[in-house]
């Protein structure tokens, strides 16, 4: 990462507040697969980054404070809200977004259960649960308790409670929770 | 076409598309994130600015001075739009408050300035440099429950007073009289108020936005800026939600245009989440007051339903008495919608306004009274059901099969083998509890247009400004096309959302779906018109198809060869007559759930839903069902957690984000359970079909609060139920 802070609109003379404001970084980072080298106001989340910059627009703005997960991507193989880190923050990490996962003619399989189960209304939520669902998958493969989980030391069962605790940080306001559940325990089964 | 009689036997009766569940033909864009909403379109405009704007800070007085020098300094800025510097904006019907211009603040995160810069951050970072100076009008009192003496009927409903009220409900044996509130509501659609705005060189605006009603919104804009409807397009193929929040004319689309007027460039603004609660319109906090009378049997004599909101003046607030003078029987009626004018944000429509908040109360009320009567709730309603309107008896009910919503309902969720002892059935910490409650919506028809074309190729396409708000209307209306033409469903291309197609009802009100397809039909019946003309005057009546090709006296041709010779195209709306005024449309569902409320902390949790819906012909019983869950989880959230708090001093909503408002979440839902009863209604539409996207919000919160009540004992009349409200009453542990 480099950083250059005298950026050219800075006014000359301007208070060091201003100039703070106006640095500006070069960041490398891979994105679904691919290098990408973006040079950016530090301000800059990694939601703006993606939105804006490379215009990767699958991942939603619903609130930019961590407050609804619509901008839930995959950072080094964890789930992140991607509005509540900067870009400057992820030099040389592996992020996945939702383009990532699949493509309208060759739908993942969490993908194809959303269709299928029809978890989904107005859309907007979507590609932030699908991120999230498919991670939690992981997670509980991983043996990464959540707050419902009884045994520790034991294998996680993957269970209707499981899946809700974990998907809650991900609001759908249209509803289409408990068609979420039908997708995602049908994939948890590897059912086709 | 005319829609002048209740619809016969026709081509969308065949039911081989229609009616079969389907999954949403927009399905894989939105899956994989290639759905474009309004703030995405970067491929439409070049070199857009991003704009950002600054809200009021007062609920009410003067802007006395905008000072943006340090703005307007500041890096990247393009520039500063100030309210001051014109008169104020012109504003669509629906509006009650307009949205920029000139020096009045009539609520709170009013807009007052728009920075637009090269950038997001810069835009935003500079916004904080914006000084506004107010003359703010002093304390005043915001809490509709002291303004009761002021209060003023509504324009939009008269009251009903049938028979006489008072000496009814004096006789009657057995009476009720309760107050209920609900709280204010916002609608807190997952995707933000967001534009596009681009003018061109002829002075022509484009706006890509997010909207419900597409022409409302051309509309709006010729009103804001002066414009003829052939001076705007608006183009918004994908919503994110919108509950009512984006029916009309909002901020971003004016304040994007301003700015883009202002730059000479493209300019997007998104409202920030924190400020669309006070921004925006939102459902206003009801009081309502309920009297009930019944004699012994439980028949119905007296009713009376006041209902208090509170409104900016000029607007309507939420009438809570929407459905009391249709849905049970009594003979002695007397409903009273009242306002108030607050400085509040602007109340609005938030979906099923009215019959939402209205059956809240109403709804407990019955269960109330049916205690009181000593009779199942359940059936209590069915003997007050009513199969005409019982102000005016000889209007009837379109269709209404409440009563078999009721008995289904009963029978598939065990309702008989329910604990009717209130809080007498506990399982370890957790006291179980069984409710139900009624539905009713009105079944609203709007005209609305499609255009269809025939392609040389034999597949079609249908345009119509129609919006899919989540309500999946792309697939509905490819299934009618497909129906009326004998092609499958992917044999039919859908385009919505475009100012430049014909004008449809749009969404909103639960209209959309019956009214939009009504259109399609009707350019699909025109189409069908133009291909008996080529086959040789041939009666379009007697023609049949199926699988891509039309039959004719004997003979088959495939589309294909009928438009080989160049794209045939059909345009038509339907226009509903007055017919429709002689009954009464209206949709009905019965809900019953079980919840456990946790001893010690008054914790509630539901474990299941279930509602039996009565709507007419459901066109796609997968998208239907989607509505109908997703209004019972709204409904569970007006029930258990949603409230917008006032700051009752200086009026505005103090929880105005995400998580001070909340709404449920994964967690919350359990089991949901949808059943729709196999109905017809041909006085609605040509297809028999009415909506459902708002029906499974109505009741639903009552339904949890009868639960709730039927598991501690506790009777609560005022929404939500917090476990504050129950802690100190709760049994011992
Ligand atoms: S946009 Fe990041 S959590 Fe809402
Ligand atoms: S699908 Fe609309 S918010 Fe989830």
């Amino acid at each position: 990462m480099t950083t250059d802070m005298t950026d050219q609109r800075s006014a000359p003379g301007a208070d060091p507040g201003d100039r703070a404001a106006q640095m500006r970084s070069t960041v490398r980072f891979t994105v679904n697969g691919e290098m990408r080298e973006i040079e950016i106001d530090n301000r800059t989340t990694l939601l703006d980054a993606l939105r804006e910059h490379l215009r990767l627009t699958g991942t939603k703005k619903g609130c930019d404070h961590g407050q609804c997960g619509a901008c839930t991507v995959i950072v080094n193989g964890r789930r992140v809200n991607s509005c509540l880190t900067l870009a400057v923050m992820q030099d040389g990490h592996e992020i996945e977004t939702i383009e990532g996962i699949g493509a309208p003619d060759a739908l993942d399989p969490m993908q194809a259960a959303f269709v299928e189960h029809d978890g989904y209304q107005c859309g907007y939520c979507t590609p932030g649960q699908i991120c999230s669902a498919r991670a939690v998958l992981d997670e509980i493969a991983a043996g990464i308790p959540s707050h419902v989980t009884g045994d520790l030391s034991a294998r996680i069962e993957i269970t209707e409670d499981e899946i809700r605790e974990r998907m809650s940080g991900n609001i759908c306001r249209c509803g289409a929770y408990a068609n979420m559940m039908t997708a995602i325990l049908q994939v948890s089964r590897g059912a086709p | 076409m005319d829609f002048n009689e209740p619809a016969g036997t026709n081509p969308a009766d065949r039911g081989t598309v229609l009616g079969k569940s389907t999954p949403r033909i927009d399905g894989p864009l939105k899956t994989s994130g290639h759905a474009p909403y309004a703030y995405e379109r970067h491929d439409v405009a070049e070199d857009q600015l991003a704009g950002y704007p600054v809200f009021s800070a007062i609920a009410r007085g003067r802007i006395t001075r905008i000072d943006s020098a340090a703005a307007e300094a500041a890096p990247g800025v393009v520039a500063v739009i100030r309210s001051t510097d014109m008169d104020v904006l012109g504003k669509h019907g629906m509006n009650v408050v307009p949205h920029f211009g000139g020096d009045e603040i009539r609520h709170y995160h009013q807009a007052v300035a728009l920075v637009v810069a090269e950038s997001f951050e810069a835009a935003r970072a500079a916004s904080g440099l914006v000084r506004v100076a107010y003359d703010a009008e002093g304390h005043a009192d915001y809490d509709l429950s002291t303004h009761r003496d002021t209060a003023m009927a509504r324009k939009a409903e008269p009251d009903q007073d049938v028979g006489d009220f008072a000496a009814a409900f004096a006789e009657a044996p057995v009476t009720l009289d309760e107050t209920y509130t609900t709280p204010c509501q916002t609608h807190a659609m997952m995707e933000p108020h967001a534009s596009i705005a681009q003018w061109d060189e002829e002075g022509r605006l484009t706006v890509w936005s997010s909207t419900q009603m597409v022409n409302w919104l051309v509309e709006g804009l010729c009103s804001a800026f002066d414009l003829d409807p052939d001076q705007v397009r608006v183009d918004s193929p994908f919503i994110g939600g919108g509950f009512g929040s984006k029916l009309f004319m909002r901020a971003d689309s004016v304040l994007a245009a301003l700015g883009a007027r202002a730059t000479g460039r493209p300019v997007k603004v998104a409202l920030p989440r924190p400020a669309i609660a006070n921004n925006t319109t939102h459902r206003a906090r009801t009081i309502q007051r309920i009297r009930i009378g019944a004699d012994r049997d439980g028949r119905i004599t007296a009713i009376a339903h006041d209902g208090l909101s509170h409104t900016q003046p000029g607007g309507d607030g939420e009438n809570s008495t929407a459905q009391t003078p249709f849905f049970y029987a009594g003979a002695n009626r007397l409903i009273t919608p009242r306002l108030v004018d607050l400085h509040l944000p602007e109340a609005h429509a938030m979906r099923a306004p009215g019959e939402a908040s209205g059956l809240m109360a109403l709804e407990i009320a019955m269960d109330e009274m049916a205690e009181k009567l000593g009779m199942d709730p359940v059936e209590f309603r069915i003997l007050n059901d009513t199969q005409v309107d019982p102000g005016q008896p000889d209007r009837p009910f379109s269709d209404r099969n409440f009563v078999t919503c009721l008995r289904q309902g009963a029978d598939r969720f065990g309702w008989a083998d329910r604990n009717t002892t209130p809080g007498g059935r506990r399982e370890g910490m957790w006291l179980i509890g069984h409710g139900m409650a009624g539905a009713y919506r009105g079944a609203l028809t709007m005209n609305s247009g499609a255009l269809v074309r025939l392609r040389p190729d034999g597949t079609a396409v249908v345009e119509t400004d129609m919006t899919d708000i989540g309500t999946g209307s792309y697939t509905i209306i490819a299934q009618t096309a497909a129906e009326m033409l004998g092609l499958g469903v992917d044999q039919v291309e859908v385009r919505l959302g475009d100012s430049r197609y014909p004008v449809s009802s749009g969404s909103g009100g639960q209209f959309g779906a019956p009214s939009s397809t009504a259109g399609v039909y009707a350019a699909c019946v025109k189409l069908r018109e133009e291909i008996a003309r080529r086959l040789g005057n041939v009666d379009a009546g007697s023609l049949d198809f199926a699988d891509g090709r039309v039959t004719a006296s004997g003979r088959s041709t495939s589309l294909a060869e009928i438009a080989a010779d160049g794209e045939i195209t059909a345009e038509d709306k339907v226009a509903f007559g007055e017919f429709q005024d002689d009954v009464l449309m209206a949709t009905f569902a019965a809900h019953f759930v079980e919840l456990a409320v946790h001893a010690g902390t008054g914790e509630t949790r539901v474990r299941r839903m279930l509602a039996v819906c009565d709507a007419g012909r459901i066109l796609n019983p997968l998208s239907a069902r989607s509505q109908v869950i997703g209004g019972m989880v709204m409904g569970l959230g007006a029930a258990l957690m949603e409230e917008l708090a006032i700051d009752t001093g200086r009026g505005f909503f103090a929880n105005h984000d995400l998580a001070g408002y909340e709404v449920p979440v994964h967690a919350d839902i359990a089991s949901q359970e949808v059943v729709f009863l196999d109905t017809l209604d041909p006085a609605s539409t040509p297809l028999k079909a009415k909506g459902v996207g708002e029906l499974g919000l109505c009741g639903i919160a009552a339904a949890v609060a009868n639960a709730h009540y039927n598991a501690t004992g506790l009777r609560i009349r005022d929404y939500p139920l917090t476990l504050d409200k129950v802690l100190e009453e709760l049994p011992a542990i």
